[in-house]
C-alpha cells in the first residue's frame, strides 16, 4: 500500500490523527507529516488540562461535606437550604470547570495526536458523571488515572484505573465485600446487616477494559474475579488517606481464586493484580485493543492489515502504548486518503474552535451543543464509553443541529476571516473542488464559514 | 416569553434525563385495511437491565421478601393486579390501566442473549438476532421493510440513531431544539454538496424534512401558536454567541449562565417524561404520521442504591406512558406499547443495596384494544431449584415470541416474512397470540 502525497498526509496528520488544523497547523507538516505525529509520543504521557488543580481526594472530601450539609439540613426540616444549593453550585461549577479546562486543551494544544490519543483511553476506561458522587472527579480521574500512562504500559493503566476511587465508586467497587471475609463474619456475629459481593467493576474490567466480550470467560470467572477484587477500596476520613485507594484486608475473601482456569493463590491485593496483570497480556486483549484503537482512528469497519498489525506490536512489547501509537502513526493502512471516519460531536465542536486559532470562551458555548448532539460532557451513557461509529452520530437530527451550531459560530467568528484561505488552513489538500468553489461564491464570510463546517470534509476526517 | 418557552425547555430536559424516542412507519401501509392501518405501536427500550422483581413484584411468592431482602417492594406498597403479582406504587398510570384489561405483564421474559453483557444484550434485543453478531440490522427496520413496499416513512426521535431501527430502510430524526428554516439557502447548498455522500445526504434531507412535522407535533401539543414562534425567533442566533470565541488561550471565562433552581428534580423529571410521550402520541396521529416508534429510557443498570433509583425511573417510565395513553386519545385503541429490557437482574439482593446482571425480567403490554387476561407466560417461581444458574429469575418466555405476536396479530405482518426476515432463527420461540 504506497502512501498519498506530504500535502494530502500533512492534512490528515492534523485532521484525522488530531483534532483538527488550527491556522498553520497544515503547512508546518508539510515537511514530515508522520514525524510531527512520532514526535509526540513522550514517556511522561499527556498533557495536563489547567484546571483548579484539585486532586480527588480533595473533591471526595468537599463531596462528603456537602452531603453532611444536605443531611443537616434535612434534619433541621428544610429540604434545600442556600448552604445546600451553594455546595450543589460548586460542585457543577467544578465539574463544568474540568471539562471546559480539558477543552481548552484541545482546542490550544500543537501536540493534538498525544490529546486525540489520551481521549481514546480516557474513553476506554470510561468514568461518567452519571452518579452525582462520580462527576465531582472525573476530571481527577482522567489526569491522575490515565493521563500520565497513556505511553506506558498497558497493565499500569489499568491497573491505575482500577485502583482509582472514581473507578472504585462508578463500577460500586468500593463497598464490595467477601462473604468470607472477616468484616462479614463481625457483621453476621453481631446481627448487623451483612454486606456481600458486587460484581460489576470485575465483569466491566474483562468485558471491557482487557478481554472483550467474546473472549470466552463464563459468570463463575467474573464471580471468582469479583471475590479477588473484594478490599480494593477507598480510605474513609479516619483512616490514614482518607479519600484515596485503599485495600481493606478485612474484606478481601480469603481463598486462592480460580480465573479462566488458572489458579491465583496469593493473598491481599496481590491477587487481582496477579488476575490484571495476565489480562493485560492475554492475545484477546490485543485483539481487542488493536481492533478498538483501528476503528477509532481509521475506520468504522477497520482495514484486517491494520488490526494485525498493532495487534502484534501490543503483543510483541507486552502491551506498550508508546510502541503501539508508533506502530499506528507507521501504519500505510491509516493514511487512506478516504475520510471514512464522522466526527463525535466533542470531535466537531474542538476542531471548529480549532479551525479558527481559537478556544471556547465559557461552559455555556461548549456544553449545551454537545448535550443537544447526545454527547453531555463526562456523562457517557454507559461504562462502555462513548459509540465512535458514524451510524450513532450522523443522524438526521444531529446534522440540523450541526447545521446550527456552525451558523451561530460563523455569526461570531467568520467576520475577520477570509474565507477561501479558512478553507485552506482548515483542510490543506483534503479540500475538494466543490466545497472550494461553494466557499468561494457564498453570498457572505459567515455563509462561507458555515458552509465549510458542514462540508463532508469537515464533518468526517 | 417564559411561559410559551416552557413546554419546550421541559422537552430538553427530557432529552437530559437520558429519553430519547425513534419512530418509523408512515405512509408504509396506505394500501391496507382500513382498521389495519390505523394500528400503531411503540417500543419501549429500558437500557442497562431493568429488575422485573421491582417493576412487578411476586410479593405472593413465597420466597420474594428473603430473596430480596432490603430492596424487597413491601406487600402492601405494591399495586396490587393478583394474587402473586403486584406492580411497584410508582407505576400509578400503568396500574390503572391494568385494572381496565389494558395493562399486562410478562414477568418472565429474556431475550435469546444468555452472556449477562449490557452491550451484548442489548444487540440481541434490538437485532431480533438469535445470538450477538448475527445481524446488523433493527428488526422494526426489518419490519417496515416486509410491511411496506414503497414510501416508508422512518423517524428517529434523539440525537443518536438506535440500533433497533438502523437497516435498509431510512430512518428520519426528531429531538427536543429549535429548528432550521428550511427555505434558507444555507440548506441548499448544503444538500447540494451532500450529493455525493450516501451517508450525510440522506440524513440530512429526512432532518429538513421532519422538522415540519416536529412543529407540527408541538403545535398540536399547545393550542397557542405563539409558543412555536417565539422559539423560532432565536433562529437568529448572534447575541448567544456573543463572545463564544476566546482568540487568546488562557482569557478568563465569562460569568456563567445560573443554573437553574432545582426545585423538585423528580416532579420535573416526570413531567417532562409525560410531555415526551405526548409529544411522540402528537407526531402518531398526524394523517401520515409515523405508526410505528421506539422510546429508549436509561438508567437501569442499579448494581447499589437501587430503591431511591428504580423509585425515580419508573415514575418516569409509568409518566411517559401516561402521556403516550392521553396523547393518543381515541388512537390508544389502535395502539399497542411494550416496555422491555435486555435482562432482568439477580433474584438476591447483592452486598451493595443492589442486584447485579440477571437473567430473566418483566415486559410490560399496554395497549387499548388488549385482551383481558392474567400474565404473560408462566411464572417458575423463586424456589431455589427454580432460578436460573441459581441466581436469576429462569425465562419462560422468549422476547422474541412476545414480538412476533404482537406483529402478527396487531400488526398485521406476514408471518412467513416474521420467521425469515424480522426474526430469523427464531422457531424456537413461538409467537404469543391471542394479545389483541
Amino acid at each position: 500500500m504506497s502512501l498519498p502525497s506530504n500535502d494530502m498526509m500533512a492534512a490528515i496528520a492534523a485532521t484525522r490523527f488530531g483534532l483538527g488544523a488550527r491556522p498553520g497547523e497544515i503547512a508546518a507538516a508539510q515537511s514530515d507529516p508522520r514525524g510531527v505525529l512520532l514526535a509526540q509520543i513522550r514517556p511522561e504521557g499527556a498533557d495536563q488540562p489547567q484546571g483548579d488543580g484539585e486532586s480527588t481526594a480533595q473533591r471526595l472530601a468537599e463531596f462528603r461535606d456537602y452531603q453532611m450539609t444536605k443531611r443537616e439540613a434535612k434534619a433541621d426540616g428544610q429540604a434545600k437550604s442556600d448552604p445546600v444549593k451553594d455546595a450543589q453550585k460548586r460542585l457543577r461549577d467544578q465539574t463544568e470547570g474540568d471539562f471546559l479546562a480539558r477543552a481548552r486543551l484541545g482546542a490550544n494544544t500543537e501536540a493534538a495526536f498525544r490529546e486525540r490519543w489520551t481521549l481514546f483511553w480516557s474513553n476506554h476506561f470510561t468514568v461518567s458523571a452519571t452518579k452525582q458522587i462520580t462527576a465531582a472527579v472525573v476530571g481527577p480521574f482522567e489526569q491522575e488515572a490515565i493521563r500520565p500512562h497513556v505511553f506506558g504500559r498497558f497493565e499500569d493503566l489499568l491497573v491505575a484505573s482500577s485502583t482509582h476511587p472514581a473507578m472504585l465508586l462508578y463500577l460500586d467497587q468500593a463497598q464490595s465485600m467477601g462473604p468470607g471475609s472477616k468484616a462479614a463474619a463481625y457483621q453476621r456475629k453481631n446481627g448487623k446487616p451483612v454486606g456481600g459481593l458486587n460484581e460489576n467493576l470485575a465483569r466491566e474490567i474483562l468485558e471491557l477494559h482487557t478481554l472483550g466480550v467474546d473472549a470466552g470467560y463464563s459468570q463463575a470467572d467474573v464471580t471468582e474475579f469479583a471475590r479477588a477484587l473484594t478490599g480494593y477500596s477507598i480510605g474513609r476520613p479516619q483512616d490514614q488517606n482518607p479519600h484515596q485507594y485503599l485495600f481493606r484486608d478485612n474484606t478481601h475473601e480469603p481463598g486462592a481464586r480460580t480465573v479462566m482456569g488458572k489458579a491465583y493463590p496469593q493473598a491481599g491485593q496481590a491477587q487481582a493484580r496477579a488476575v490484571m496483570a495476565d489480562l493485560a497480556v492475554s492475545p484477546h486483549t490485543a485483539r481487542h485493543v488493536a481492533t478498538k484503537l483501528a476503528a477509532h482512528f481509521v475506520n468504522d469497519a477497520p482495514p484486517p492489515a491494520l488490526v494485525a498489525r498493532l495487534e502484534k506490536s501490543y503483543l510483541d512489547s507486552g502491551g506498550r502504548l508508546d510502541d503501539l501509537a508508533r506502530a499506528l502513526v507507521t501504519a500505510p493502512e491509516a493514511w487512506d486518503p478516504a475520510p471514512a471516519k464522522f466526527k463525535t460531536p466533542y470531535e466537531f465542536a474542538i476542531s471548529t474552535w480549532r479551525a479558527v486559532g481559537a478556544e471556547p470562551s465559557a461552559i455555556g458555548k461548549l456544553a449545551p451543543v454537545l448535550t443537544g448532539l447526545g454527547q453531555k460532557p463526562f456523562s457517557a451513557p454507559s461504562p462502555k464509553g462513548w459509540d465512535d461509529q458514524a451510524q450513532t452520530w450522523c443522524a438526521p437530527d444531529a446534522l440540523i443541529k450541526r447545521l446550527r451550531f456552525s451558523e451561530g459560530f460563523a455569526a461570531v467568528a467568520a467576520d475577520r476571516l477570509d474565507p477561501n484561505a479558512f478553507a485552506q488552513s482548515a483542510l490543506g489538500a483534503r479540500l475538494t473542488p466543490p466545497v472550494a468553489k461553494a466557499v468561494a461564491r457564498a453570498e457572505t464570510r459567515r455563509e462561507a464559514m458555515a458552509l465549510l463546517l458542514m462540508s463532508p470534509e469537515f464533518q468526517r476526517r | 416569553m417564559n411561559t410559551p418557552l416552557s413546554r419546550r425547555s421541559l422537552l430538553q430536559q427530557a432529552a437530559g434525563l437520558g429519553v430519547t424516542v425513534s419512530f418509523m412507519g408512515g405512509s408504509a401501509f396506505a394500501a391496507a385495511d382500513g382498521a389495519m392501518a390505523k394500528r400503531k405501536l411503540v417500543v419501549v427500550i429500558c437500557r442497562g437491565g431493568m429488575d422485573g422483581l421491582t417493576v412487578s413484584p411476586p410479593v405472593g411468592d413465597p420466597d420474594y421478601t428473603a430473596l430480596r431482602g432490603a430492596v424487597a417492594v413491601a406487600p402492601d406498597q405494591a399495586l396490587k393486579l393478583d394474587a402473586t403479582f403486584g406492580l411497584h406504587p410508582a407505576l400509578e398510570s400503568v396500574h390503572a390501566l391494568a385494572l381496565k384489561g389494558q395493562a399486562r405483564i410478562a414477568p418472565a421474559i429474556a431475550s435469546p442473549d444468555r452472556a449477562r453483557s449490557h452491550f451484548e444484550a442489548q444487540d440481541v434485543l434490538e437485532t431480533g438476532a438469535a445470538q450477538v453478531y448475527g445481524v446488523g440490522t433493527g428488526w422494526l427496520n426489518r419490519t417496515l421493510e416486509v410491511m411496506g413496499p414503497s414510501r416508508v416513512e422512518a423517524l428517529s426521535v434523539g440525537a443518536t440513531a438506535p440500533l433497533i431501527l438502523r437497516g435498509k430502510v431510512q430512518a428520519a430524526s426528531w429531538s427536543p431544539g429549535k429548528g432550521v428554516d428550511e427555505t434558507a439557502r444555507l440548506p441548499t447548498l448544503l444538500q447540494d454538496l451532500y450529493k455525493s455522500d450516501p451517508m450525510m445526504g440522506p440524513a440530512f434531507a429526512r432532518g429538513l424534512e421532519t422538522e415540519a412535522m416536529a412543529q407540527a407535533a408541538m403545535t398540536g401539543l399547545d393550542p397557542a401558536p405563539t409558543a412555536v414562534s417565539a422559539d423560532t425567533t432565536s433562529m437568529a442566533p448572534k447575541s448567544m454567541w456573543q463572545n463564544a470565541v476566546n482568540t487568546q488561550p488562557g482569557m478568563a471565562p465569562a460569568a456563567m449562565t445560573p443554573a437553574p433552581q432545582a426545585i423538585d428534580t423528580q416532579r420535573q423529571g416526570r413531567e417532562a417524561a409525560r410531555k415526551l410521550g405526548a409529544t411522540l402520541a402528537g407526531f402518531m396521529v398526524q394523517e401520515g404520521g409515523p405508526r410505528i416508534a421506539a422510546i429508549s429510557l436509561d438508567g437501569w443498570d442499579t448494581h447499589a442504591g437501587q430503591v431511591g433509583q428504580l423509585n425515580t425511573r419508573l415514575s418516569y417510565l409509568d409518566a411517559v406512558l401516561d402521556g403516550l395513553n392521553t396523547g393518543l386519545g381515541a388512537e390508544w385503541r389502535n395502539t399497542v406499547v411494550v416496555a422491555a429490557t435486555e435482562f432482568g437482574r439477580t433474584a438476591r439482593v447483592n452486598g451493595t443495596g443492589g442486584t447485579d446482571h440477571g437473567t430473566g425480567s418483566t415486559a410490560l403490554v399496554l395497549g387499548g384494544g388488549l385482551k383481558k387476561g392474567g400474565v404473560i407466560g408462566d411464572w417458575p417461581t423463586l424456589k431455589q431449584d427454580a432460578l436460573f444458574e441459581n441466581r436469576d429469575v429462569r425465562p419462560t418466555l422468549d422476547m422474541r415470541g412476545l414480538f412476533k405476536g404482537v406483529l402478527a396479530d396487531h400488526m398485521g405482518v406476514d408471518r412467513k416474512a416474521l420467521e425469515t426476515t424480522v426474526f430469523p432463527d427464531s422457531a424456537d420461540a413461538k409467537a404469543v397470540t391471542g394479545l389483541v
